[in-house]
């Protein structure tokens, strides 16, 4: 039986883990851009901020995933359901993407075009929300392109502590020595991140400043 | 002299950097109502740091700079700056806006109703010079001379007495420059604005000042009328007036004999 026959005969299956899989990293995803967009946007206003927040961030990044997931375990109500645990781990790996592509956004507007609106009399609010975010926006999203691709492959190693999705097909084929096992977890996973990346990408090109 | 015939004045002001440079040393000078004050000098003279001290993008070190009879330091800032036009050499205009929203920006923030935005807006591009077409066009589909006569027009949009003008035709090619700056000398003439102009052109400060400060090394070297400036025996202004060439010299010898 190849790959496809499989994914063809449990199709209901491959289909809840797919789901499974996107609520992961959807719901880290959106945590992510709720608390990375806001701590980029801070680190610009205070640059006393920058490298504890962005040196806590990438340390996240630096620790093996599979040990993160175990640290998180003995937390209070977080530990207490797989995906919660899997989801705390997930938003924790996307926020140095979001973090830095916020601040190199806006960091990266023209001084010019700044300056131009403080000395019109614009105030910090409306310079950053009629100005730096828009113009930052392209590169903003290109943060939240690089981490949703980052989560869809790392949400696989989510199913080791019994969060389900597709990495329980990939755990389970390699239990069983079982190729086809393997790719009917990997192939979904792939397409998934492939979709997120031209999606994204393509949001991307369209809120490019001309 | 009273207050009211001065639009700005620094008091004994000097700025300096956190590292303890500074960028301007003592700087006594007055801007009055109406006139057109150039701040002439070569980079790094202080001329640029001067006029923001006068819009509070920088904080003056010592001293203080009145704008309209008050310390910059006692203006709610962002009232100070939306009475005070700021023009740019980098123009500076919003690339995600169209001609109409930058040149709306000031009444727009200050909540000026939508029809009387529009109204003014027509207004200013006719008053500067460009097609009413052009309003729903990006800045990038426009050239440098266009651009920058909507960076004037974004300046006088909410109709501020005074206007900071800094290099505002340095980047342009010198055609197009000197169209601009007929145009603007005629529109100052008619709207009698208080400007302070920053340039290192001798010729264009020649052509619009009422009055001409010579800065060198943060510190204010002399201000006087263009004839006393291109006459002037002050060594520092004499080397800045031969640096630009003949004319002037010919004209130095011509008025002393």
């Amino acid at each position: 039986m190849n790959v496809w026959q499989f994914m063809a005969q449990n199709h209901t299956e491959v289909l809840e883990l797919t789901l499974e899989h996107l609520w992961l990293v959807g719901a880290s995803t959106v945590l992510a851009v709720l608390i990375g967009i806001p701590l980029g946007i801070a680190i610009t206003r205070w640059p006393s901020l920058n490298k504890p927040v962005l040196g806590s961030a990438n340390i996240i990044q630096t620790i093996p995933s599979l040990a993160l997931f175990g640290f998180l375990l003995p937390a209070p109500w977080i530990g207490a359901r797989a995906d919660r645990l899997a989801i705390l781990a997930l938003t924790l790996y996307a926020l140095l993407p979001l973090i830095r592509n916020t601040y190199t956004g806006i960091k990266g507007v023209d001084p010019a075009v700044v300056e131009a609106g403080r000395g019109m009399g614009m105030t910090d609010r409306q310079l950053l929300w009629q100005v730096e975010l828009p113009l930052a926006l392209a590169v903003i999203v290109a943060g939240v392109r690089v981490a949703t691709v980052l989560s869809v492959g790392l949400a696989t190693i989510a199913a080791a502590i019994g969060a389900g999705g597709l990495g329980e097909y990939i755990f389970r084929g390699l239990a069983m020595v079982n190729n086809q096992l393997i790719l009917a977890g990997a192939i979904p996973a792939a397409a998934l991140a492939i979709s997120a990346d031209v999606g994204l990408g393509w949001l991307e090109k369209r809120l490019s400043p001309h | 002299m009273n207050d009211s015939a001065r639009a700005v004045e620094f008091r004994n002001v000097s700025y300096r950097l956190d590292d303890g440079h500074a960028l301007i040393h003592g700087l006594n000078l007055e801007v009055l109502r109406g006139e057109t004050l150039v701040l002439l000098g070569r980079s790094g003279s202080g001329k640029t740091t001067t006029l923001k001290l006068i819009n509070h993008l920088l904080r003056a070190s010592e001293g203080e700079v009145r704008v309209d009879g008050r310390s910059t330091r006692e203006w709610n800032v962002i009232r100070l700056r939306r009475m005070i036009g700021y023009v740019i050499q980098e123009v500076g205009l919003f690339p995600h806006f169209t001609v109409e929203r930058n040149i709306g920006l000031v009444p727009q923030i200050e909540q000026w109703p939508s029809d009387r935005i529009r109204q003014r807006v027509q207004e200013l591009l006719q008053l500067v010079g460009l097609d009413k077409e052009l309003a729903s066009r990006y800045p990038r589909e426009l050239s440098g001379g266009q651009r920058q006569r909507v960076g004037v027009a974004r300046a006088l949009a909410a109709d501020p007495p005074i206007l900071l003008m800094d290099e505002p035709f340095g980047a342009l090619d010198p055609i197009t420059r000197a169209e601009l700056q007929r145009e603007f000398l005629a529109l100052q003439r008619r709207l009698q604005k208080t400007v302070v102009f920053v340039t290192h052109d001798l010729r264009e400060a020649l052509l619009f000042g009422t009055r001409i400060a010579l800065m060198e090394a943060g510190h204010l070297v002399t201000v006087g009328a263009p004839d006393e400036f291109v006459n002037s025996t002050e060594p520092l202004v004499t080397a800045y007036v031969d640096a630009f060439g003949t004319d002037f010299n010919y004209n130095k010898k011509r008025g002393r004999s």
